[in-house]
């Protein structure tokens, strides 16, 4: 006998382990579950592990007091070897996390082995859905920079909202008055403490219930599942069509498991670590905070929500969403499996994803937001000023200097808040253009209090400019037909 | 050997055992709850708001509005540079003031003023507002928050030492029309 093989009985006759690992790395599993769909599982479980490894290794560096946590951000980027390569490893890692555990969730649900007997090992993956997004918006606050100072006032301002309550959870979110050192000392327990623990437990019950479950079989359009008979045709399912998990399938998780650490560590070579941006000194407004990749849906949903539906729809939106996820295996606990026999369940996940593609890509142009520069950045195109008056001139002065351009565009250039204003001659008349500029509305400020008549009649002179060569400008045909020709004259505007 | 209704001994000095492990949990429950609501306890007293000076009156010029700091009086010796606190100051003659919080009314971004277009503008969610604070356009449902204010010995005070979010008391809230309007 080796002295190896001694060691290791030497080993097993105290830990006796060996016996329930073999038994259950060796459990049987349908043989077309070892499938190139059947890996998401295991690989977020992977990139899981990552984060602790490189989540440990940014600890020894890494300072949580907000006097400090930017500037040892700094040292990790600059001084310290390879800090930045550990850095960008976690903040990737925290990205392709979210997205595996998605692509896991979404393969979970249209292979609907969500169903009997493994309800529980769905609630359990929801709520490790809920950490890992916990986990990203915290991280996101650990990397203490203006973007996470800024994220958690949205953060308390969205808290504060709650009836009641609000203005309590901020300050217990917070941990004092205001955003400050106890607020990162926080997330940085729960980062670090609260939710990793409650992951390992969590992930550790969702692994072994998939272990004493059985995972999923293949779904074959017609296999219905009724709880009076599926475990006993499961069970002869493995007996008869089963395969030893390890090594039929394991080996596909493992290849799956590298290729993942290796896209990781690619993104983490090439794009590198995630900011810190500006330090996170409130005095410096000059910023324009942006959430993470995985949080932009919501900023385009918090901009396009109609002022009064905001509150509710972030109070009870997140209340429907989960309870959703939560009774999904009660409502449809039995029945057809296979995606091809379950067309609301394909149209479900092809509008979630639309709808947060979407999102997700408005957010990255953000439209809704002034550009603040805009004013005094760009300029007028000159075509536009092509044979124009003094006073049209004047009027596109105006423009610039009251800001206009910060929500409206001009040639491309300037805010999206607003209309693009290259052809607004066609659309409203001299009049409707001094009363939209005067009184504002359809969410555009009122100017009557910041312009005075000349400024007015200069702008709308430079706006009544603002046609296609090809297109005439809207006319009033009520003035047309009361001043004929005389009409047309236009108080500083072109014959 | 007990019948199944009478108590053992040991039975008797299980349930002895979870009673006293429940008592100490109890008493130990209320220092670590209290600890864990000290930052809203504290808050409930009002113990986080003071008088702040923003600096002389004569560093605001009438008519217009310029970017103030304080520090905000409740400090901890690990906040860093997060206690400095931004605020707008607009003085509208003499000794009438008002104090806008930096924050958005909207989800808190640090709004910006624009003195040519007499406009506060977000750049988060678009949200504007006027130069008196009330809401121009955009998400926000209502106008900038505003700081209590006051001229003492010639320095502009605020009342300040709360994040200003949507959901606080209605004491910060910017009316329409200023009350001397």
């Amino acid at each position: 006998m080796g002295m190896i093989t001694r060691i290791g009985e030497w080993f097993d006759h105290r830990l006796q382990l060996a016996a329930p690992i073999r038994e259950a790395v060796e459990h049987p599993v349908p043989r077309n579950t070892a499938s190139w769909w059947y890996v998401f599982g295991s690989a977020a479980l992977t990139v899981f592990l990552l984060q602790i490894v490189t989540g440990i290794l940014l600890a020894l560096i890494y300072v949580p007091s907000a006097a400090e946590a930017w500037s040892s951000l700094q040292a990790l980027n600059h001084d310290v070897a390879l800090g930045w390569f550990i850095r960008a490893m976690h903040g990737w890692g925290s990205n392709f996390m979210v997205a595996i555990v998605l692509i896991h969730m979404v393969q979970v649900f249209l292979f609907g082995a969500y169903k009997f007997p493994r309800e529980l090992t769905w609630i359990i993956g929801v709520f490790l859905l809920l950490m890992t997004l916990g986990m990203a918006f915290s991280g996101q606050v650990l990397r203490f920079d203006q973007d996470a100072y800024w994220g958690l006032g949205i953060g308390a301002s969205i808290a504060s909202r709650v009836p009641i309550a609000g203005p309590a959870i901020v300050k217990l979110m917070l941990g004092g008055p205001i955003i400050a050192g106890a607020t990162l000392s926080r997330f940085f327990a729960l980062h670090v403490f609260v939710i990793p623990g409650l992951l390992i437990g969590f992930v550790s019950l969702h692994v072994l219930m998939v272990l004493k479950l059985g995972i999923n079989e293949w779904p074959m359009p017609g296999r219905v599942v009724k709880r009076a008979t599926y475990e006993r045709e499961y069970h002869e399912l493995t007996k008869k069509d089963g395969v030893p998990f390890f090594p039929y399938a394991v080996w596909k998780d493992m290849f799956f498991a590298a290729f993942i650490v290796l896209a990781v560590a690619a993104c983490a070579l090439y794009f590198g670590p995630f900011g810190p941006s500006g330090t996170p000194d409130p005095t410096i407004i000059q910023t324009a905070p942006k959430p993470d990749y995985f949080f932009l849906w919501l900023y385009a949903l918090l901009s396009l929500l109609p002022p009064s539906l905001e509150t509710p729809v972030l109070l009870i939106g997140p209340v429907l969403v989960l309870a959703a996820l939560l009774l999904l295996p009660f409502l449809s606990g039995e029945g057809e499996k296979s995606w091809r026999r379950r067309p609301i369940a394909v149209l479900t996940v092809l509008l979630s994803a639309i709808t947060l593609g979407t999102f997700t890509r408005l957010a990255q142009f953000a439209p809704w937001s002034p550009h603040m520069n805009a004013w005094s950045g760009d300029p007028v195109p000159d075509r536009m000023l092509r044979g124009t008056t003094a006073l049209q001139r004047q009027g596109a002065l105006v423009f610039q200097v009251k800001q206009c351009r910060n929500c409206h565009s001009l040639g491309d250039s300037g805010g999206k808040r607003g209309p693009a204003l290259d052809s607004v001659a066609v659309r409203l008349t001299q009049d409707q253009l001094i009363r939209q500029v005067i009184q504002g509305g359809g969410n555009m400020p009122a100017y009557g209090n910041n312009l005075n008549p000349a400024e007015t009649t200069a702008l709308v002179a430079f706006l009544e400019t603002l046609h296609p060569a090809g297109q005439a400008p809207a006319r009033d045909a009520s003035r047309d037909a009361v001043l004929g020709d005389a009409g047309e004259k236009r108080p500083g505007g072109q014959p | 050997m007990s019948t199944p209704n009478e108590l053992s001994r040991r039975g008797f000095f299980t349930r002895m055992a979870i009673l006293f492990n429940g008592l100490v949990a109890a008493a130990l429950a209320v220092p670590v709850t209290r600890f864990l609501l000290s930052s809203i306890t504290r808050g409930r007293a009002s113990a986080y708001l003071s008088w702040v000076p923003l600096g002389k009156v004569s560093e605001f010029p009438e008519g217009e509005t310029r970017l103030a700091t304080f520090q905000n009086p409740y400090v901890m010796p690990t906040d860093g540079k997060t206690v400095d606190t931004a605020c707008w100051v607009r003085r509208i003659a003499g000794d009438q003031f008002q104090v806008f919080a930096i924050n958005c009314a909207h989800l808190g971004c640090p709004v910006r003023w624009f003195p040519q277009s007499g406009l506060f503008m977000c750049p988060c969610h678009g949200g504007a507002y006027y130069r008196d604070g009330s809401r121009a356009s955009g998400p926000p449902e209502r106008g900038l928050f505003e700081y209590p204010s006051k001229v003492e010995n010639g320095l502009v005070t605020i009342q300040a030492g709360e994040l200003p979010t949507p959901g606080a008391s209605e004491a910060l809230a910017t009316t329409e029309k200023p009350p001397w309007a």
